[in-house]
């Protein structure tokens, strides 16, 4: 980690929201040596930043990319994801393992570690493979993968199908007290599918993925995850049926918890008529029915964390035919906007509720030492104006790919300063002396 | 919108101005059905007609596209297709090349997008699509600038053979609006299937799929047509039935049990047909399963009309070519 001893800061007049401390005031915030110190105190020199009219809370997390290094290092680096995800306001990013080669070894965690050192903006946490390879069969070293760091395990891009495996990688997990991420789509049931079944697939002659190709496995992994008593997590959550059964499993006493893109919150199926690949992700985009409860979902507390799915991919792979380009959309440099647009300027959360789900419940889940801006705490910390409008354009991001749908969108909130470990790494503000 | 008028009086006008006025074919390429309106599917059918005299000549040739050339850019196999675009192009007097490519073209390097620009980079003025993807004729139309005929896009559009198979039961019904049309078999999956359903709509015919239900999803009642899962039980109603292909290779993936089954079930037989109409139209697209979808002594009786189909099949797509060219040319 970087070493920012002797640089002091002190953050002015801010709306300060820490959820995991419930505070929520105009406030000052004191860094020194990289670290918080204090709630309305004054840093020992150093510079200060005028945030009157701001919001400042703790870093955000993002529990949820993908960062194409190694193997696709011409869609995205670690470099380049960080630069995105810092633009966008994140202080800490977890990656998922499907990389080439897959992160499944003790090895593969410390090269990720070591590259987000050399691009020196924000943490990366890895996320290491449940099996080996990704193929579903034989369980990673994921003990060995614990001990160099990884946060979690999942075989993102798809679930882990066999009942016997799944159950065992929960029952394995549990003595570390990490959680498995799980990728929840039955392979079977979802077929060749690369839309949502429904009636907008059937009039374009487009082959569907059927909602309960993602319930199926859910209602499987809860029952198996309460027979294991081990944590797991839902990833990308997308159909009303999902959320219901996570939100009856919860009930139950089930440690289970989940997550939710902005694009499952603000696009519907409807928007892949013009076959436009950018409308091409997985799960994919679903009915207006689940982004109802989706977004109940996140109002009730069912669905604990905002995530991104960045997923790079590059032109010329997005510019084949809609059956054959690859799936997912890049997200970290919008995403606050996105879920400011469809959660908080709709009225249905408020902003220490947004930031809740995006900085200190991810950091429970994950198990890392960041979200909250208590005295002594790392110095993650976000800068957020409520009120910028500003318009997104894909040819002005960090990011190395552009397959965003979000071109052109005129949003209403962005992270105007982001500081990781007590170090500006992006900033939108005027230089202040 | 304002108050002014009288809605059900300016919709009036408006269809008399509609009929004063002929219809004016505007459209580079055919991709699809569903996006034509009544009136440019009409006069689709019209142009047709008239081009329907040329192959009765004894010179079977007319100079309307001549220094033109046609590419047949088939992605998938097809032989009837191919021949019957090759043939009306010939008519029209293009010169036509073909261009075979199996498979999806990033896994052999080039991307579908090069391809067509390379192809169109040759000279090319009409380009027939077939491709496996649903939306990939869309993809190459937005990467040209020449016209593109949809020869069939995954399971989405197949507009030349709706159009074939609306042109066969107008000449033999005399009318479209108002018949009642059934298309039985493997409706999920066909193309053809979605271009009569949007055609015939189009033109106020009812449309109803018939099938197992793990081949006519409840969707297309969304879309406008009647979905029943029972063949015997509406069979009489029916002034054409459009039987489809099925696929023996679907049983594996457990739509259906058997191909005997499947046959007893939706198959139309001679003991099946007596219970429809006297004068109804068998159609079928071709290639046929003798046996399985249709019996032999049905497909070759007297209610048949494939053959037809077949014929009509030129014409329909001199008519499309002919079209589509004189809106590009106008165009640029």
């Amino acid at each position: 980690m970087v070493n920012l001893a002797g640089r002091n800061l002190t953050i002015k007049g801010g709306r300060v929201i820490d959820p995991a401390q419930g505070l929520d005031q105009v406030a000052d915030v004191a860094v020194e040596d990289g670290r918080i110190v204090g709630i309305d105190k004054a840093a020992k020199g150093g510079e200060e930043i005028d945030a009157k009219g701001l919001i400042v809370c703790p870093g955000l997390i993002d529990m949820h990319v993908h960062l194409r290094e190694p193997g696709n290092e011409e869609e995205e680096t670690i470099a380049s994801g960080s630069a995105a995800a810092v633009a966008g306001g994140f202080t800490s990013i977890a990656c998922m393992p499907n990389t080439e080669p897959v992160i499944d070894t003790e090895a593969m965690v410390e090269f990720i570690y070591r590259q987000a050192a050399r691009a020196d903006l924000c943490h990366v946490y890895p996320i290491g493979a449940v099996t080996k390879g990704r193929d579903g069969k034989e369980l990673a070293e994921m003990g060995q993968m614990v001990r160099a760091g990884a946060v979690a395990f999942s075989d993102d891009g798809c679930g882990v199908a066999s009942p016997s495996a799944m159950l065992r990688a929960l029952q394995y997990v549990r003595m570390f007290d990490k959680v498995i991420i799980q990728h929840c789509e039955d392979p079977d049931l979802a077929g060749s599918g690369c839309m949502n079944a429904g009636v907008t697939a059937t009039r374009l002659g487009l082959p569907g993925i059927p909602a309960i190709a993602e319930e199926a496995m859910i209602a499987r992994d809860l029952m198996l995850a309460k027979n294991a008593d081990t944590r797991y997590h839902v990833a990308h959550i997308s159909t009303a049926g999902a959320v219901q059964l996570v939100r009856e499993a919860k009930g139950r006493g089930i440690k289970v918890t989940t997550e939710v893109c902005p694009h499952h919150l603000l696009l519907t199926e409807e928007s892949v008529t013009t076959y436009d690949t950018n409308y091409k992700m997985n799960p994919p985009l679903r009915s207006q029915k689940d982004i109802d409860a989706c977004l109940d979902g996140v109002v009730d507390g069912t669905i604990d964390c905002l995530i991104t799915d960045h997923a790079p991919h590059g032109r010329e792979e997005k510019e084949d035919d809609f059956q054959n380009a690859p799936m997912g959309i890049i997200g970290l440099e919008m995403a606050l906007g996105l879920f400011a647009k469809a959660l908080v300027h709709s009225g249905r959360l408020d902003w220490p509720s947004l930031i809740q789900k995006m900085t200190v419940n991810p950091s429970r889940i994950l198990g890392i030492p960041r979200g909250n801006l208590r005295e002594g705490a790392y110095a993650d910390i976000t800068i957020i104006d409520p009120e910028l409008e500003w318009t997104v354009d894909v040819e002005s991001l960090k990011s190395k790919s552009r397959n965003c749908p979000y071109h052109g969108w005129q949003l209403k909130g962005r992270a105007v300063t982001t500081i990781v470990d007590g170090a500006v790494k992006h900033s939108l503000l005027a230089a202040t002396a | 919108m304002s108050g002014v008028g009288n809605p059900v009086e300016s919709a009036r006008q408006m269809a008399a101005a509609a009929q004063q006025q002929p219809t004016i074919w505007k459209h580079r390429h055919l991709l699809t059905l569903e996006d034509l309106t009544a009136d440019e599917i009409s006069l689709i059918l019209d142009t047709a007609e008239a081009f329907s005299d040329v192959s009765k000549r004894s010179v079977k040739k007319v100079p309307a596209l001549r220094g033109r050339v046609v590419a047949n850019l088939f992605f998938e196999d097809s032989t009837r297709t191919r021949i019957s675009f090759t043939l009306a192009a010939q008519r029209l007097s293009a010169d036509v090349i073909d261009f075979t490519a199996k498979s999806s073209s990033v896994s052999k390097g080039e991307t579908l997008r090069d391809t067509v620009r390379n192809i169109e980079a040759m000279g090319v003025d009409i380009i027939i699509c077939r491709h496996g993807a649903a939306g990939a004729t869309h993809l190459v139309a937005q990467n040209v600038s020449c016209s593109v005929i949809n020869a069939g896009d995954g399971r989405h559009e197949h507009p030349t053979q709706g159009l074939l198979d609306i042109y066969t039961m107008r000449q033999n019904k005399g009318r479209v609006d108002g018949l009642k049309v059934a298309v039985v078999g493997d409706i999920n999956n066909s193309r053809v299937a979605r271009s009569n359903l949007h055609g015939l709509l189009k033109l106020g015919a009812e449309v109803t799929f018939v099938g197992p239900t793990t081949l006519v999803s409840r969707g297309f009642e969304k879309l406008g047509a009647r979905v029943v899962h029972d063949f015997d039980s509406v069979i009489g109603e029916f002034d054409v039935i459009n039987m489809l292909r099925v696929q023996r290779e679907r049983i594996s993936s457990n739509v259906f049990p058997s191909l005997q089954e499947y046959s007893r079930l939706f198959g139309l037989t001679n003991e099946r047909l007596n219970r429809a109409k006297s004068d109804v139209l068998v159609m079928h697209p071709g290639p046929i399963n003798r046996g399985v979808e249709m019996s032999g002594e049905v497909a070759d009786g007297q209610r048949s009309v494939i053959l037809d189909q077949v014929t009509n099949g030129l014409a329909v797509r001199m008519a499309v070519m002919f079209l589509c060219k004189q809106a590009g040319e106008a165009d640029s």
